[in-house]
């Protein structure tokens, strides 16, 4: 049995403009010691699905379905069990360590604050350890750096603390949500590198969500490939890069530029993201997928295996993706359907009441202010 | 590379910030901050020049004090011979019209109380105030519809558009006064990548239609590598290297430009899995104290007591410039070296 257990989990938020469907019917699985890679774009629902794991949605959120940690039901479940699991099995690291760090506790408070609630340690007890976390994660000097303020600490440095107190309590499951989407490329490679170190040492499962493939590649042993909310495709890393099955992972790798390539033009997929307070009936990529035909609009494709240990949810045959270009033949204009989904065509002119007077371009040509002024 | 009088020459271009605390007093010895420290490029027309570098490198600072945005001193000069720096607003504006700029935040840099068409209307209003309504109403569709946005959008508001779509209309109304520079400040750093894609496609087509040369400022460096014919590193300041894109990411010299191309993630299973990083030892230097001679010594796996003492001065071939007293791949002797340095 795998030691995270996800089953048709779906998450949606109640809206002033209605119900918003994040996470639609989601399966997966997470085995000991594995690490996972969540891929997607802003809106597919990948931090929402880790937000429910950890109980920490937002109040208008609600998730049904089940997730089940080492056969034990941890979705919707009493505070009391969750805060046991989160503090003992699960814990997680967020993309802005800035915000997600107390700015009026000097770190090894807010560090020791976890130890001494979880484990019932004493002041000193749990300042200790977590001198010895800060060092574990290769903070320089930890013992004299604890006792700062999160601001005295770079941005490398801060997702260092934020990854030393998740691993304080020694947990089975790590969710690193974009871990280094905020940071330099080289300080990225530093964690990367530390998280994979930690991993090895720890033994901990890893569920990485991040938007950049290129951090995928090189830390993940399977990926899910989330879209509006649904897996579109499961499968081994290797696998996933050098034999894509699903339009929308065909066109994502094409669409990013390499440094290690001389690229003509740049695939983009055409058309935006949907909108997922009004998802459409059928496949939610159908409006900028190249392979798709009448019955896309119309019926959800289902996730299938199709190769062991691989799944795709495509009504398209496999060959003939597979077979496809890697590149849109052009590239259209962006659709016109605004927020609601809703398309306005008829005489643009005819709510123009009076041409373009408003704003500061009224006021004429720009003067020089007086220096005083300036 | 071509003898013709280039759009742009920068030399010796400086921004430096007096950073006053609360409780100095008068005769306090003013606290400077070094954010771009001497920096030298030229921009010849219709070229893009990619421009790198990590937080904190003066990227953004040197775009900002092109178009005077940010106090600078040196030179900046413009193809009639004029130098931009230091020009008063009023001489300015006659350039403003020549160089536009795009930036980061597709929603925060469009006014929210305007509609799309006043806000891409705006530039041209300024600039051209004689030009009849219904002209500037043409034009400003035309733009749209160059940049991929539909003409019947015209009286939308920014909020209703998504994030591409408002970085369409940033680089409609950066376009609509027929520019010859655009200064793109991390254009498509909040996009996801599919759109990122599409952004770049259109950038890349316009400026090879208009004729535009384009200052390209990114983290990027696998998107600045996409789109530049040039690439200029920074480092705390300074130029590190200057080279032909091809030329920059090929065969990098300085130690720095390596160490960074090392840690750029590649999406390829194979390739990541084999690949040996450059660490950085420590941290980025505080640009209120830089270290002496080269800026980058502190973290260099190959720093000797001359990088302390002077400061390396651009050299090379015309299409390969590094700052650096000893440019070259580093052995895989520096390499396993810095691996062990790192404290990471």
């Amino acid at each position: 049995m795998a030691l995270l257990d996800i089953n048709n989990l779906n998450v949606t938020f109640n809206t002033n403009d209605g119900q918003v469907h994040a996470v639609n019917g989601i399966d997966l699985s997470l085995e000991r010691g594995e690490t996972l890679g969540i891929v997607g774009e802003s809106g597919s629902g990948k931090s929402q699905l880790a937000f429910s794991i950890m109980g920490l949605l937002a109040k208008n959120g609600r998730a049904d379905g089940s997730i089940s940690f080492d056969g034990q039901e941890i979705l919707n479940a009493p505070l009391k069990t969750l805060n046991r699991i989160r503090a003992e099995h699960i814990a997680m690291i967020f993309q802005d360590p800035m915000t997600s760090l107390n700015p009026y506790m000097r770190v090894s408070d807010q560090m020791a604050e976890v130890l001494m609630l979880h484990h019932g340690l004493s002041k000193s007890a749990a300042v200790a350890e977590s001198v010895r976390m800060l060092d574990a994660v290769r903070i320089p000097d930890a013992k004299g750096r604890a006792r700062l303020y999160p601001h005295e600490f770079s941005g490398g440095m801060r997702q260092r603390v934020m990854i030393a107190m998740a691993l304080l309590c020694k947990p089975d499951v790590l969710i690193a949500d974009e871990p280094t989407t905020a940071l330099d490329v080289t300080v990225q490679a530093q964690i990367m590198k530390l998280l994979a170190d930690l991993q090895a040492e720890f033994g901990m499962a890893m569920m990485l969500i991040t938007h950049d493939l290129g951090v995928v590649a090189g830390s993940c042993e399977r990926v899910v490939v989330m879209y509006g909310g649904r897996v579109r495709e499961e499968g081994g890393t290797d696998a996933i890069f050098v034999d894509p099955t699903h339009p929308y992972t065909k066109g994502l790798l094409a669409a990013i530029p390499r440094v290690d390539q001389k690229g003509d033009k740049l695939s983009a997929i055409p058309g935006s993201p949907p909108n997922m307070s009004n998802p459409p009936p059928g496949c939610a990529f159908e409006p900028r997928c190249d392979f798709a035909f009448d019955l896309c609009s119309l019926k959800r494709p289902a996730l299938t295996p199709f190769a062991s240990g691989r799944t795709r949810a495509c009504h398209a045959e496999i060959d003939v993706v597979r077979a496809g270009p890697t590149h849109h033949t052009d590239l259209p204009m962006e659709a016109a359907a605004d927020e609601m989904g809703q398309m306005d065509i008829g005489d643009p002119d005819e709510h123009i009441t009076e041409g373009l007077t408003v704003g500061p371009a009224t006021a004429g040509t720009p003067q020089e202010l007086p220096d005083d002024k300036r | 590379m071509t003898n013709a009088k280039p759009l742009l020459d920068v030399r010796d271009l400086r921004v430096t910030f007096n950073i006053r605390r609360e409780g100095d007093l008068p005769w306090t010895k003013p606290r400077l901050l070094h954010a771009v420290g001497g920096v030298d490029f030229t921009l010849n027309p219709g070229e893009t020049l990619g421009i790198v570098g990590e937080s904190g490198s003066g990227k953004s600072t040197l775009a900002r004090a092109l178009i005077g945005l940010a106090p600078a001193t040196g030179t900046a000069r413009w193809q009639d011979g004029t130098n931009l720096v230091g020009l008063s607003p009023r001489k300015m504006l006659k350039y403003r019209s020549d160089i536009q700029m795009v930036f980061q935040d597709p929603l925060a840099s469009l006014n929210p109380r305007m509609t799309v068409g006043q806000i891409i209307a705006e530039p041209l209003t300024t600039h051209h105030p004689g030009l009849p309504r219904e002209t500037v109403k043409t034009r400003v569709k035309e733009m749209m519809e160059r940049v991929g946005l539909l003409p019947n959008q015209i009286n939308r508001y920014p909020h209703e558009f998504s994030g591409g779509q408002c970085q369409r209309i940033g680089i409609a109304r950066a376009l609509i006064v027929e520019p010859k520079l655009v200064i793109c400040d991390e254009p498509v750093s909040a996009l996801d990548v599919s759109i990122q894609a599409q952004v770049i496609n259109l950038l890349a087509d316009l400026q090879r239609d208009l004729g535009l040369a384009l200052i390209f400022i990114a983290h990027d460096l696998s998107v600045v590598k996409h789109i530049s014919d040039r690439v200029l590193v920074m480092y705390l300041g300074r130029v590190m290297e200057v080279a032909q894109a091809e030329s920059l990411y090929s065969a990098p010299q300085h130690p720095y430009t390596q160490a960074l191309l090392s840690a750029v993630p590649v999406p390829d299973p194979e390739l990541e899995r084999n690949k040996t990083i450059i660490p950085l030892a420590g941290e980025l230097p505080s640009p209120m104290a830089p270290p002496s001679g080269c800026v980058f010594r502190t973290r260099c796996p190959r720093a000797q007591s001359a990088c302390a003492a002077t400061v390396p001065a651009l050299m090379g071939t015309p299409g390969h410039l590094t700052a650096c007293h000893f440019p070259g791949p580093l052995t895989a002797d520096e390499v396993a070296r810095a691996q062990v340095a790192e404290p990471a």
